[in-house]
This record gives structure tokens, C-alpha cells and sequence, in this order.
């Protein structure tokens, strides 16, 4: 029995692996991003510029990063959201059972799709026509790049509000269309408001996804750090900046710090979105 | 209280006072009993009882749910299996245990009987097809699975897979087996042969059963055993408690009036 | 009438939406295929870059990506299945497995780009390892082990109880239990969340722009303390640093197929394993 015991803790140690590895990323995150807080004071973080590199004065302001993050995140949302949310209830209601069996797999597909990949897509496809449609200099924007994000949170969307809806207890069909109610009356009005949690617990977590996705971003969005709601404007994200800017600084420098702080943000707004997806999930059941 | 007729012969496994506890909710209360050797002991009530409940303190299985709590003592050969630093490996290969539904591995027959001789460390070939055979012939299977020792037992028939659990059972040669409703999931001919298996195994084994079926009760038993509402409400000679019950709600279960 | 128009209409929508994003997955897949395909010879696959990577293969690219993903795996393999397995076989519920639980689908989420950073401050210069394999791997390892962990906790939990009963009842330990009667029969759900954990780390750039990857190294590397160039990276320096991406595209659209088949392909093997073991242990 003491063999056994020993195993036990043996795995309770590794399983503990995993705390260890996020206290691992708070902890040294804050380690590199420190001595900013001191000099030039995280004061100098709510600057409404980003200019890391200049003569004169550098800014380092993570307004601009954030707004170009929000701006991309909400094109990407008002895209993803109402189609993911269509076609998970057309596979889950609508479709035959071997058709189902097919889409789903192809539609998650997308989600094994490098982001590379679509990054480059996005740049020899998708800017080329961007820029053609609207006349533009470049292609290379804000909807350019809510577009891609958009691609890389349908197949969570999907999937996740997927398995919502198929979790919604087949007595509320079968209660409502007892009651004369049409297929769609159904879907729209008992099936869909019963899953509600689950789909929107899939939205936080494609917009987890879609906050913290940095290559194809950094490849189509033009990367000027501009204050803007126009979604034709280039922007810059925090992602973007972190991935652009860090080949290039001199490490433990005041840009390298302020770098590590864009990651802190990031992380700390990716962990909330994540945060508030679990606590949906697990109030409605649908997590272990 | 309880009505016994004591068994005179030796006793395999001397309960005393057994109380159970699930979390807050208590599912036995104060069971006595002496179980007879080399005889087969039916544990018979309705549902939710606490016959399935008591087989599993035997062998101690009930360990690995979380939140159990046992007090009382139960001996085998004289030894708590509770209180004393007791090894329960050890104690679960003295006492084998059969479930409900048969639950062989998707291995080969030949590796699902070596399972247990080979996780208690024998590893040579010869010793382990003896085992093997022999422990197949005590369960009344070898002669139907001897061609395809190597086959997936999966693919036996239901009957065939609870013999096969038998037999698995007793390739780590066990002193006492605990029967869960071996036979609940069968039809009505592989019930038969386990049953006269049963009657075999006597013979060797202290063999204790929890049944659903009445009339399995009283073919293949010596002893009976009535639990109600996590009571042991009357204990005796199968012939007298199913002829002649001294307690009315073992009659009214007898024959059928609840349950 | 009405009504059923209305109906009709609504099942329309319904599946012109999912067609359309099928349409889109697929012309995305055709797209690579139709330009990447016509490069690809064995000359590319095996051959080291010139210029900067504007001639010449993409066999360096090829190799570290393979010794990175390897690497990866190697890690956060036995961590992943450790740590499954406590949380399926072991673990009661309570602060500490609540807090695990909550410390992987804090990993899920973690932005790739904050694992670069992670990796940069801790692998790369506290470690004092440099840009190398082994500080790649290790980052990537921290990325793909919530995936480990999660597909091989559910294919820990499909094995059926009853296995795990007749195991102990036979008076198997703990251990042996689950060694002997458990994990053979999810081996393939182990090998599916493997393969899965393979694919997303060698589509991943951003972690290893930072711990590992070198933008134009035409040799392959001699050990884990090594940089290496890798598919990923390669393509996103193709396509956005080179002076003359349009020249280099076919070179672009080849390394984008090579690396695209790569991850697909793992996926679609660990598909296949699944169904292939399903069929074998029936129960």
C-alpha cells in the first residue's frame, strides 16, 4: 500500500505541473516587465500614443494597441457570431444525421488551419479584393483582418454552440411541437433560449480566441498604431506590436518592458474571457 | 432480535455489528452474522435493501467510493478485516468477487484468466496455461473455449463471459466468492448452468450470493439470509426461512407480497 | 401557406449560412492547393535555401519544425497523461483539483504570443538556454498540454468502470488497476490528443519567434541548444519581409501547402486512429 500511496503523490505532482506552469507565466511576465513601474511609470502606459522609437520622446501608450485589438475584435464578432450561431443550428436541428456528420469535422477543420496560413491567405486574397472593392491604397486593414479572425472564431463558435443546442433535453422539442408549434417556432423559441448559455459561452471563448491571435493580425491589418473606429483604417494590435517590435528591441530595455506589459494585458483580459466562459459552463452543466 | 439459526460447522466470515454510512445517509444498521464454510449463503431482499451494500463490505470494494464509513468488525480467519492493518489486496484475493453484469476485459479469454495470477507476479508460461485451464475446467467453460483460448472474449456469449468472470476469479485462488446477481442478465439456460456451477464450487469455495430471484435463492443456497431496509431481519437454513419464516416481513417477501 | 413559406425561407438561411462557410473553408484549402501543389518536387523538399530563401527548398524549415514538434511532445506527453490520469482516476473533488482544472483552461487560453513571451523571459534567458529547440519546445510544450490533457482525460473516462472493478476485485492495486485494465483501452484516445497537440504545435509562429526560430539558417541543427528555422516562420518571412514577395510567392504558396498538409494530415491520422481503435475494443 505504501507504493501505491507514493504513486498518488507522484501524480498528484505532475497534475500540480500545470498551476505551476501559469504561476510560471504571471511570475515572469511581471519579472521582465517590473522595472517599467519604477521608470518611466505605468503612467506612461495610458499615454493615448504608441511611438517606441523615437528622437525625441518614445510614448508608450497601449491605448492605440488596444483600441486597433478592439476595433479588429469587434468586426471579427458582428461577422462570426450571427453566422457561427445560423450554422450550429442547422447542424445541430436541420441537418440529416450523416450530413452533420460530415460538416462538422470539415467546418472545425478551420480551426486546424495554422494561422499562418490564413495570415498569408489573407494577404494574397483577401487584401488584393479588400483594396479593389473599396478603392483603396492598400488592403491591408482593420476589416481585412476582422474578416480572417472572423474565419479563425467560426469553427469554435460552431462546434461549442453545437454541442449546446444537441444538449438541450428533447422534452422541450417534444413539449413545444406537442403544442402545434412549426419546426423553426421550435428552434427559435424554446431550443435556441434554452442554449443560450452554451452559445454564449462560445462567443467569449472565440473571442478569447479571436483577442489573442497574433499572426494573421500582424500580416494584414497594416500595423499603424491609430486610434480609430474606421474599420478601413490600418490598424495595430497588441498581439501584432508584441510580435512585430520584439525581434528588434534591445532586451531589458524600457520598450522591452513595455512590451511584456501589452502581454500582461492580454493575458489578463484573455484570462477573465476565460474566467466568465467556465463560470457559464459550469452554472449550466455543460463542464465537468 | 434476529432470528438465527446458528451455523454449527466452521465460519468463514463472522460479522459483528456492521453499521454503514454513505456521506450523511446510513445504508446498513447493525448486522450479525456467521457465515458458514464450504456452503452457499443467498442475501435476498427488495431493492435498495443493503444486500448488494454488505457484499461489498466483504471484500471491501465499497473503499473506492468516495465518502464510506464502516464501523463493526467482520472477520475472516480471525482476522478484522477493518481494524487491523490489513493489506486489502491481499484480503480482495482471498475473497473474489463476481458483478452483476459480466465485465470481461476486450482481451483474449487465455489473458483475461492469467489477469490476475499475472498482476500478483507469475509470469511463467507453463504455470500460467495450468492456472488457466484448470481455473476454465472449475467454471465448466474449457470444453467450449480450449480451440480459442487465444479469441477476443468479447465475443463470447453473455453466459459463456460470466463464467468466464468466474473462472477469472478464481485463477488467483481465492478461499471465499462474492456472487453480485451473477446470473440477473441471462437467459434462463446459461442461469441454469451457473447454477449447478454454483453447486460445484461448493464443494471447494465459501460462496456468498446476493439474488433478486427467489427461486434461485432456494435452489442454489444452504443458508439464507433476509435483509430489509438495511436490516438483517431473519437469518437461517434456506429450507426453514423459505418454509417456514419466523418474521412477517420475510414472509410477505417470500411470497411475493412486496418487493 | 404562409407559414410554410416561412419555414422554407428559414431553412434556407439556415443552410445557405453553413454552405457558405463550407464554401469558404474549402476555396481557402483549394486556393493553397492549386499554387502550392505545381511547386512542390523532391528539389524543394530537400534541398537547403539560397539567397535568403528566395531559391532553392525548404529543407531546414522542414527538419526544425520536425525536431520542435518531436520535442514538444516528448515534454508535455508524460505531463499530459500524468496529469490526466490524476484527475480521472485519483482526484476527489475539492480546492485542488478545482484550482488544476482552472490552471489548465487558463493555459487553453493563454494568447500564443504570451507563451512566446513566457518562453523568452524564462527558457530563453533566465534558463540561459537562448534561442534554441530545447527553449521552443518547452514553450510549445506549455502551449499544447491543456490539449494533451483534456482528450486524454476523456478517453481515461470512457473506459468503463466495470474494468477498473474487476482489476481491484482480483485484487490488483490501485496502480496496477489502472495500468492493466485502464490505460491500454484509451491508448487511443492518449494517441488522438498526441497527434492533435503534434499538429497545433507546428502550426504555432508567434511562441517561437521569440524562444527559437532563426529567419535564414541554411544547415540543420546539430543540437537542442540549436536555432532552427521552421515552417511557420519561414512562410511569414517569405510573404511579409522579403524585398521581392511577389517573385518568391510560388515559393510562399509551396511552403504554405507543405506546412498545411502537414498539420492536416496529423488531424486527419488522429481521426483515422480513433476510428481504427473504436473498431478493435468494443465494449
Amino acid at each position: 500500500m505504501g507504493r501505491d500511496r507514493a504513486i498518488q503523490i507522484g501524480f498528484v505532482g505532475i497534475a500540480s505541473s500545470s498551476i505551476l506552469v501559469v504561476a510560471l507565466i504571471f511570475l515572469f511576465l511581471f519579472k521582465e516587465a517590473a522595472p517599467f513601474a519604477k521608470h518611466p511609470g505605468l503612467a506612461a502606459l495610458l499615454d493615448n500614443q504608441w511611438i517606441p522609437v523615437s528622437f525625441q520622446k518614445e510614448r508608450f501608450g497601449i491605448l492605440p494597441l488596444a483600441a486597433g485589438t478592439v476595433l479588429v475584435t469587434a468586426i471579427a464578432m458582428l461577422v462570426s457570431v450571427p453566422l457561427s450561431a445560423l450554422a450550429a443550428v442547422y447542424i445541430a436541428e436541420v441537418a440529416h444525421p450523416l450530413e452533420r456528420e460530415i460538416l462538422k469535422p470539415f467546418i472545425e477543420l478551420l480551426a486546424s488551419i495554422p494561422s499562418v496560413v490564413l495570415g498569408f491567405f489573407g494577404l494574397v486574397v483577401l487584401a488584393p479584393l479588400i483594396k479593389q472593392f473599396f478603392g483603396l491604397n492598400t488592403g491591408l486593414n482593420a476589416l481585412t483582418g476582422g474578416l480572417l479572425l472572423a474565419l479563425m472564431a467560426i469553427p469554435t463558435i460552431v462546434s461549442v454552440s453545437e454541442d449546446a443546442i444537441n444538449s438541450v433535453p428533447a422534452t422541450y422539442r417534444n413539449g413545444s411541437m406537442a403544442l402545434g408549434a412549426s419546426r423553426m417556432q421550435t428552434i427559435w423559441r424554446v431550443v435556441v433560449p434554452a442554449a443560450l448559455p452554451g452559445i454564449l459561452g462560445a462567443v467569449m471563448l472565440g473571442t478569447g480566441r479571436v483577442i489573442g491571435e497574433t499572426m494573421a493580425v500582424l500580416m494584414v491589418t497594416g500595423n499603424a498604431a491609430l486610434i480609430t473606429a474606421n474599420p478601413l483604417s490600418p490598424v495595430r494590435t497588441m498581439t501584432a506590436s508584441i510580435a512585430a517590435e520584439m525581434g528588434e528591441v534591445p532586451f531589458g530595455s524600457i520598450h522591452y518592458q513595455a512590451l511584456f506589459w501589452v502581454g500582461i494585458v492580454l493575458l489578463l483580459i484573455t484570462f477573465g474571457l476565460n474566467f466568465i466562459a467556465r463560470r457559464i459552463s459550469v452554472r449550466y452543466g455543460m463542464m465537468r | 432480535m434476529v432470528k438465527n439459526d446458528t451455523p454449527t460447522g466452521p465460519t468463514a466470515i463472522e460479522v459483528r455489528n456492521l453499521a454503514f454510512h454513505y456521506g450523511a445517509s446510513q445504508a446498513l444498521f447493525d448486522i450479525n452474522i456467521a457465515i458458514p464454510a464450504r456452503q452457499v449463503t443467498a442475501l435476498i431482499g427488495p431493492s435498495g435493501c443493503g444486500k448488494s451494500t454488505f457484499l461489498r463490505t466483504l471484500n471491501r470494494m465499497n473503499d473506492i467510493i468516495p465518502g464510506v464509513r464502516v464501523e463493526g468488525d467482520i472477520l475472516i480467519d480471525n482476522e478484522n478485516i477493518y481494524r487491523d492493518k490489513i493489506d486489502v489486496v491481499r484480503l480482495r484475493k482471498r475473497v473474489g468477487m463476481v458483478f452483476q453484469k459480466s465485465n470481461p476485459f476486450p482481451k483474449s479469454i487465455f489473458e483475461n484468466v492469467a489477469y490476475g495470477p499475472r498482476i500478483h507476479g507469475m509470469n511463467d508460461k507453463g504455470q500460467l496455461g495450468e492456472i488457466v485451464e484448470q481455473s476454465l475446467r472449475q467454471a465448466a467453460l474449457w470444453d467450449e473455449v480450449k480451440d480459442r483460448l487465444g479469441n477476443n472474449a468479447v465475443g463470447l456469449s453473455g453466459g459463456q463471459q460470466q463464467r468466464l468472470c468466474i473462472a477469472r476469479a478464481l485463477a488467483v485462488q481465492p478461499e471465499i466468492l462474492l456472487m453480485d446477481e451473477p446470473a440477473s442478465a441471462l437467459d434462463p439456460k446459461s442461469t441454469a448452468r451457473v447454477e449447478d456451477l454454483i453447486d460445484e464450487l461448493k464443494t471447494k469455495y465459501t460462496i456468498v450470493i446476493v439474488t433478486h430471484n427467489m427461486q434461485q435463492a432456494a435452489r442454489v443456497s444452504d443458508w439464507t439470509a433476509f435483509f430489509y431496509e438495511g436490516r438483517l431481519v431473519e437469518y437461517g437454513r434456506t429450507k426453514r426461512v423459505f418454509t417456514n419464516p419466523k418474521e412477517k416481513q420475510t414472509e410477505d417477501y417470500i411470497t411475493g407480497r412486496f418487493g | 401557406m404562409n407559414r410554410q413559406l416561412h419555414e422554407t425561407a428559414a431553412v434556407f438561411l439556415l443552410r445557405f449560412t453553413t454552405y457558405a462557410i463550407v464554401g469558404v473553408v474549402g476555396y481557402i484549402l483549394l486556393d493553397i492547393i492549386r499554387h502550392g501543389l505545381p511547386v512542390i518536387n523532391w528539389a524543394f523538399l530537400s534541398e537547403m535555401p539560397r539567397r535568403a530563401g528566395s531559391e532553392g527548398g525548404i529543407l531546414p524549415a522542414i527538419v526544425g519544425t520536425l525536431y520542435l514538434t518531436l520535442g514538444t511532445v516528448a515534454i508535455a506527453l508524460p505531463v499530459g497523461i500524468g496529469t490526466a490520469i490524476y484527475l480521472s482516476e485519483y482526484a476527489a473533488p475539492g480546492r485542488l483539483t478545482e484550482t488544476i482544472r482552472l490552471a489548465i483552461t487558463t493555459l487553453a487560453g493563454v494568447p500564443s504570443i504570451v507563451f512566446g513571451l513566457f518562453g523568452l523571459g524564462l527558457f530563453v534567458l533566465f534558463c540561459q538556454f537562448g534561442p534554441s529547440l530545447l527553449a521552443g519546445s518547452l514553450t510549445l510544450a506549455c502551449m499544447v498540454l491543456p490539449t494533451i490533457i483534456v482528450t486524454s482525460e476523456e478517453s481515461l473516462r470512457a473506459v468503463p468502470q466495470a474494468f477498473r472493478q474487476a482489476s481491484l476485485a482480483l485484487g490488483a492495486t490501485k496502480w496496477e488497476a489502472i495500468r492493466t485494465a485502464v490505460l491500454p483501452y484509451s491508448v487511443s484516445g492518449i494517441i488522438t490528443g498526441a497527434i492533435l497537440g503534434i499538429g497545433r504545435a507546428a502550426g504555432e509562429t508567434a511562441p517561437i519567434l521569440l524562444t527559437v526560430a532563426a529567419f535564414f539558417l541554411p544547415k540543420l541543427p546539430g543540437s537542442i541548444f540549436d536555432q532552427v528555422m521552421a515552417l511557420p516562420y519561414h512562410l511569414y518571412i517569405l510573404a511579409t519581409q522579403h524585398p521581392d514577395t511577389d517573385k518568391v510567392l510560388p515559393l510562399q504558396y509551396g511552403t504554405a501547402f507543405v506546412l498545411l498538409a502537414m498539420v492536416l494530415g496529423l488531424s486527419l491520422g488522429a481521426i483515422l486512429i480513433r476510428v481504427h481503435f473504436r473498431r478493435k475494443y468494443k465494449w
